[in-house]
This record gives structure tokens, C-alpha cells and sequence, in this order.
């Protein structure tokens, strides 16, 4: 039923190719840092909508709260001082959670099959009941965004409101944004969107406003709209130029095939090995010869 | 009996086929269906407009429950978001108004009557009925009804909070602060 605009792409640990024919709209997920204001509306209607309600923390002396993400607070607002031009205090805030790249390295690094999923509309969504606990979507995540919850050792992030989405809603958090800093729809329609808040912030001075959707990992469904697009970095870390990394890239592209041709020639010598000398037997005298002793 | 051929054709497709799913050997099972994803939750709650009262601003608000009103099934709130038709706030809500759901089901909401007896210091329950006796013979009246009070917006969190325990123990009732000014 509601699963209509949310074909499968793509399958973590799965080598036969998800049905493909059928194409549907690409969704995006639009946020202008330039017009949020910090007042974590999205932090609880994700809360609500997703039925978490994480444990109540103490002050770190910080906006940020909770400080990271964790299994339960899927999104969180990074607040950020910067001090571009002497004098000239930014206070950057950045909603951070899963970008839902176009080339998942969680996606890619997982070994459980089925546990994490592409839609064809760009959405990726972790299948919990499926998830082993094992932890390598972290580490092929280029963004640091996945948490293993220490309830049930399963891996919990933003899902970008799958459920909503596949009836044609946007995400809880896109809804309650009481400054509109938050926009959901085509992704055509949000890169366009994002290049008129370009104009009106270099109209303003920003010289440097841009739109984040990195193409090292393909493009994003979570973009941004940065006044200093050109040091991303400021941002709280956000990469400059994220790539999945290299150790996942090799071992689940390259060796990956090697390693089972290996694993299929142990097999195939231990079976010529049978065939041709035969079982290891052990004589009745070397055994007499223990009782022996 | 096998020919070679046959023997070494049989060994290739069983080596090409362990390679391939390797996984299968090591005991993952590839015949799950695909991924399924967590269902629309409010596929048939009954929705309810309703405005918030948490301030001035008036947000329009949707509220889901359970139950299809049914004589048998009594509702029970699970999902309050923005409502999209109401002009001041187009479906959005701040963080407080996000997080509604927690108020409706909040432990420390008051429920039924308490009492505190003069020179008390707890409450005790009372029944409806006890409450409605003592209303009308005028025991509980012990307030300052012919004066209100107004204090800004622009206090901090301390002199709120210390305003607010000066007009209470006043026993001044009308007492407005903050956003609602």
C-alpha cells in the first residue's frame, strides 16, 4: 500500500539487484542555517513523532542539548561562534542528522542483508529488525551519524520520516520549523529554492552562500544553505569534502570478491583433498599405545 | 556414476555459488523479503482542531487519537502536531507547542479536587462533591480577587520566578507574565 513511493533501490548485503523499473520523485530535505534560530522545535518533533523520548541530561555550559546524537535524538542543533571578521560575531546554528546520501557508505559497509535500505526517492532507512548490532554503518558513515543503542545493540538514525513521506507528508521536523529554516520536496524544486536564498544572502553581503550537497558521496537529500559555503568546517565540522572511507570503499568493493573466491577454493581444495587422500584415520595401535601409558 | 566432465562442471557451479553467497554459509539467510517500513501511524485517528493555550500566539493544532469515536473505544490522544489551515501558524509549532503530547499525558496534571487545610502543608484528595460544598459555603475563599497583576516580558528566569512567589503569596490570582503580554 503506502509502499508505492518508496521502492527499494538498493539493500545493504544483498547481491541481486532491488526491482528498478519504476521511478519516483526525488525528495530533498532544505536547510537554511541562515534563517534558523535555535529554538529546537525539529529536536521535538522528532522526539514525538518517532515515539523516543531520550533521558533528561545535565548543562554542559552549551546551547547544544543533548551534546551529541544518540539512539534516541536522531537530530540534533549544533551551535557554533564564529568570529569571521574581527569584531563581527556569527552564531552559526546547524541542524545536524543523516544526510541521506545518494551513495550511503553505511548502505555499503553493512553485513546484515536487508537491515539498511535506498528508496528509489532518495531516502536511506535502517530496518532495525534486520540490524546485527555490529556498528560498521558508523564507521562507513562520512557524516559520524549512526548510534548503537545500548537497550537492544541496534543502530538508530534520522529516517527522514519514511512513514510520513510514503503518504505524501513531510518529515515532522519540516512541519513544526516555526522560521521555515526548514523546506521539504522535490529535490529539484529544493535546489532551487536554496539558489534564491542564495541571491538574497549575497545581496546581503554573505559572498560566499552556497548550497551543501556534496558529490563525493553523490550528492545529499539533506541539503544546506551555508553563508560561508566556502569553509563548511565552521559549521561544527561539517566535512568539506566527505567521502566514504577508504577502508570500507576497498574491502567492500575490491577484496570483497577475492575473499569469497578465496573462502569457495578452501572449500573446493578440502573436497579434492577428501577425493583424492582421504579421511585422516587414526590407527587402532596408536590408540592402544595410549591406553597404555 | 559422474563422468570427469560432469564431475568438474558440478565442482565449478558449486564453487561459483559458494562464492556468491558467501553470507549463506555463514549462516544469513538470503530469503528475507525486503526491508518493510514503519507504517503511516495515524492511518485511521480521529483527528481534532483544537487551539493551543500556551500563550498569546494561538497556534491551531491537530490532535489524533485513537479510537474511530466508537461507544466501545474511549479516545486517547497518541500524536498532536501543527494545524496546516489555521492563518497564524501554516502547520508549524515552536518547541513547546511540539512537545503538547507530554503535557496531555503528564504525570503531574491535576486530575481531581485537592484540598489543603488552613495551617496544612499538604494537599489531600478530596471528592467532587466535598469540593463542591466547600466552594458554596465559601471555606476555601482565601484570595485577593479585587487586584491583578502584570510583570514583563523582558525578566529573566529569576526575577520571573521571584515575582511569581511575591504574587502568590499575596494570594493574588490574576497574574499574567512573559509572552502572553
Amino acid at each position: 500500500m503506502a509502499l508505492q513511493s518508496l521502492d527499494i533501490t538498493s539493500r545493504s548485503a544483498t547481491t541481486t539487484p532491488s526491482p528498478g523499473v519504476r521511478q519516483t520523485q526525488k525528495v530533498a530535505k532544505l536547510i537554511d542555517i541562515s534563517k534558523c534560530i535555535g529554538c529546537k522545535a525539529c529536536q521535538v518533533a522528532c522526539m514525538e513523532w518517532n515515539d523516543l523520548r531520550d533521558e533528561i541530561g545535565t548543562n554542559h555550559g552549551v546551547y547544544d542539548n543533548p551534546l551529541d546524537l544518540t539512539d534516541k535524538s536522531w537530530t540534533v542543533m549544533r551551535f557554533s561562534e564564529v568570529e569571521l571578521e574581527k569584531g563581527k560575531l556569527e552564531w552559526l546554528i546547524r541542524k545536524d542528522g543523516c544526510m541521506h546520501c545518494a551513495d550511503p557508505g553505511c548502505l555499503k559497509a553493512c553485513p546484515a542483508p536487508g537491515a539498511i535500505v535506498q528508496y528509489s526517492n532518495g531516502i536511506v532507512d535502517f530496518h532495525e529488525e534486520h540490524c546485527i548490532g555490529c556498528g560498521y554503518c558508523i564507521t562507513g558513515c562520512p557524516f559520524n551519524i549512526p548510534r548503537l543503542s545500548k537497550k537492544d545493540d541496534k543502530v538508530y538514525k534520522c529516517t527522514l520520516c519514511s512513514d510520513r513521506v510514503s503518504v505524501g507528508m513531510e518529515p515532522a521536523c519540516v512541519k513544526t520549523c516555526p522560521t521555515g529554516a526548514l523546506v521539504f520536496g522535490s529535490k529539484e524544486d529544493m535546489i532551487q529554492h536554496a539558489e534564491e536564498r542564495i541571491v538574497d544572502l549575497k545581496s546581503r553581503g554573505y559572498n560566499n552562500a552556497g548550497l551543501y550537497d556534496p558529490p563525493g558521496v553523490g550528492g545529499t537529500h539533506v541539503m544546506y544553505v551555508l553563508q560561508h559555503a566556502d569553509q563548511p568546517q565552521i559549521y561544527n565540522g561539517l566535512p568539506k569534502d566527505p567521502q566514504i572511507s577508504l577502508l570500507v570503499e576497498l574491502w567492500k568493493g575490491v577484496l570483497k570478491p577475492i575473499m569469497s573466491l578465496g573462502l569457495g577454493l578452501v572449500a573446493l581444495t578440502g573436497f579434492f583433498h577428501y577425493v583424492t587422500v582421504g579421511p585422516n584415520e587414526v590407527k587402532e595401535d596408536a590408540n592402544e599405545n595410549q591406553h597404555g601409558r | 556414476m559422474l563422468s570427469r566432465r560432469q564431475f568438474l562442471q558440478f565442482s565449478a557451479v558449486s564453487a561459483a555459488g559458494l562464492s556468491t553467497s558467501s553470507l549463506g554459509i555463514l549462516g544469513f539467510s538470503a530469503t528475507q523479503v525486503l526491508a518493510e517500513v514503519r507504517q503511516y501511524k495515524l492511518e485511521r485517528t480521529t483527528e481534532t482542531r483544537n487551539t493551543c493555550p500556551y500563550c498569546s500566539v494561538g497556534c491551531g493544532l491537530l490532535m489524533y487519537s485513537l479510537g474511530d469515536k466508537a461507544k466501545n473505544a474511549p479516545a486517547e490522544i497518541i500524536h498532536i502536531e501543527g494545524d496546516p489551515d489555521h492563518p497564524v501558524n501554516r502547520g508549524t509549532l515552536c518547541p513547546k507547542g511540539a512537545g503538547l503530547l507530554d503535557f496531555v499525558h503528564s504525570p503531574n496534571r491535576l486530575k481531581y479536587p485537592e484540598y489543603r487545610a488552613p495551617g496544612s502543608d499538604k494537599f489531600v484528595r478530596i471528592s467532587w462533591d466535598d469540593f463542591i460544598a466547600k466552594n458554596a459555603d465559601g471555606t476555601t475563599v482565601n484570595r485577593w480577587l479585587s487586584t491583578g497583576f502584570l510583570a514583563a516580558s523582558a525578566s529573566s528566569n529569576e526575577s520571573g520566578y521571584l515575582t511569581h512567589k511575591v504574587v502568590r503569596s499575596l494570594g493574588i490570582l490574576a497574574f499574567d507574565n512573559q509572552a502572553r503580554v
